[in-house]
């Protein structure tokens, strides 16, 4: 199983911004080693959001996006206590879901 | 690409994959760029993936550094004042792919993302957003250098 | 003579405008910086160290929490910024990732022989990076405070002086080549001046620092071998007295400097 994702969430106002930085390698799959083999692709290629189970918003990244991703969104309508969830899904099928309560 | 050739790849393998998995909805999956968008290797392509030209607006802004010290890591990011803005994309125009992110904002989201892209080297980050079904963009230039042997 | 004159001024717009586009540059890399500071991600390393601390591992399946890194078993905040120190049960002088390994074998019953000679990023050695990021986190925003009080760090101090001084390799390099005075610059990083406090957050104030260039977590260890490794000397081993005297050092030089770690690096 992935590594965790770090995840802040605060609200100011009406307004929540989260924070996440996630934890992937993000091989591009053009890169090479240093034998000269092309190191496969293996990187996050959905990202979901939800806030109490609904989605806050979607992403779809590719080997462009640094290595350990970091994402920041806002959205309205969200108070202290509640759970903001991402979850997200590589090109190999492997996923992970972290949760954050806001602050 | 002919257009029922695109259809039947949106509605076939990574597409429905998308849409099984939950992660795309059908709407979604007919407005929405595609996994194969992400291999295209020119930014008129990459803009035809997206939908066709966008219309260059003030309104849009692309959030980056004048100057990144390294490539590996560039904050990019883009916001947008047009009402009902819905999709955002990043390109990054000079990298092998140039489409590097897409952002799908539902009503109560800002249209204010921001990431890390890799930039191989100085070029014209494009954001391109789509508000009402239209299309509108942003241009600014990055430089990127190789600071490295220090710090 | 006039033109002269006029090849002259032109050189020295030329001049000035060269110091302006360099100021242009200088201010557009602090923004740059400036962004990376929202969401480290050092902290994923942080959230690693502090799993491994509590978690029982090794062969005696025990935690860290009973590790006494100067300030007493378990003691976390402040312990950083009070590192090197001298300890007592090891008769040694002890940065804060040989001391961490030394918690590994006594509490844990690793091999810290074999810890040591571990490449950085593999394998335990890769979990101590992770652990070293989240204790030195412990004392973030705490200023540098080390005990300079017994023979043994005030004796290490002066061999790290020493060493910082010391010129040799292929190219005549000594620490101080790049760190020996203020305003020097390699590319686009300041070179800071080690000799003295060179300010918060700067220097030993900066490390363990996740580098963006190659996504990896560096402690002060690392950036020492490294630095060994730029003066085409041969690189010291993992927690030698070599890295602890320039550690001692430096950080006492950097009294009531602020740490700003964990950082981040181009």
């Amino acid at each position: 199983m992935a590594d965790p994702m770090r995840i802040r969430a605060a609200v100011a106002g009406d307004e929540v911004t989260v924070r996440v930085l996630m934890s992937h390698p993000m091989e591009p799959g053009t890169r090479k080693d240093a034998s000269g083999n092309t190191i496969p692709a293996h990187f996050i290629q959905d990202v979901e959001a939800t806030h109490n189970g609904k989605s806050v918003l979607k992403a779809m990244f590719s080997g462009s996006v640094s290595q350990n991703p970091f994402l920041s969104f806002k959205f309205k309508g969200g108070a202290k206590g509640d759970k903001v969830a991402v979850k997200w899904v590589d090109n190999k099928g492997d996923t992970r879901t972290d949760e954050a309560t806001i602050a | 690409m002919n257009s029922s050739r695109r259809t039947a790849l949106k509605t076939t393998g990574a597409f429905a994959t998308l849409i099984s998995l939950g992660l795309v909805t059908q709407s979604q999956a007919q407005a929405a760029v595609d996994r194969a968008s992400f291999q295209v290797k020119t930014v008129e392509d990459a803009l035809k993936a997206i939908g066709g030209q966008a219309a260059s607006s003030d309104q849009v802004t692309v959030v980056s550094p004048d100057i990144a010290e390294n490539g590996a890591v560039v904050p990019v990011g883009a916001t947008s004042k047009l009402p009902n803005t819905t999709e955002i994309y990043l390109i990054v125009e000079k990298n092998p792919t140039p489409l590097s992110a897409a952002f799908f904002i539902p009503a109560g989201t800002a249209a204010d993302v921001q990431t890390r892209l890799k930039m191989g080297q100085s070029t014209n980050v494009v954001a391109v957003v789509k508000a009402d079904g239209k299309l509108f963009s942003a241009t600014k230039e990055t430089k990127v250098t190789l600071g490295g042997c220090g710090g | 003579m006039k033109r002269h004159v006029l090849a002259l001024a032109a050189l020295t717009a030329l001049g000035q405008g060269a110091a302006w586009a360099q100021d242009a540059a200088a201010e557009g890399i602090a923004k740059y910086r400036e962004m990376l500071q929202d969401g480290n991600p050092a902290e994923l390393f942080e959230m690693k160290g502090e799993e491994l601390w509590k978690q029982k591992r090794g062969p005696k399946n025990v935690s860290l929490e009973q590790c006494d890194l100067g300030k007493g078993p378990g003691v976390l905040k402040g312990a950083f910024v009070e590192l090197p120190r001298f300890f007592k049960d090891t008769g040694r002088v002890q940065d804060m990732e040989s001391r961490l390994v030394t918690c590994m074998e006594t509490l844990q019953g690793f091999n810290a022989a074999e810890i040591m000679k571990t490449p950085f990023g593999k394998g335990e050695m890769a979990n101590l990076t992770a652990l070293a990021t989240y204790v030195a986190t412990q004392s973030k925003g705490m200023r540098f405070a080390l005990p300079y009080n017994t023979t043994e760090e005030k004796t290490m101090y002066e061999v790290g002086k020493r060493l910082f001084y010391m010129r040799g390799g292929t190219h005549d390099f000594s620490c101080a080549s790049c760190h020996g005075q203020e305003g020097k610059r390699i590319r686009l990083q300041d070179l800071p001046d080690l000799t003295k406090n060179p300010g918060d957050g700067i220097g030993f104030a900066a490390w363990p620092a996740y580098r963006v260039s190659n996504s990896q977590m560096w402690g002060m260890q690392l950036r020492l071998n490294d630095c060994y490794r730029q003066q085409r000397f041969p690189e010291p081993k993992f927690g030698s007295d070599v890295t602890i005297a320039l550690a001692v050092y430096m950080g006492v030089n950097a009294k009531g400097a602020e740490s700003i770690v964990p950082s981040i690096k181009r």
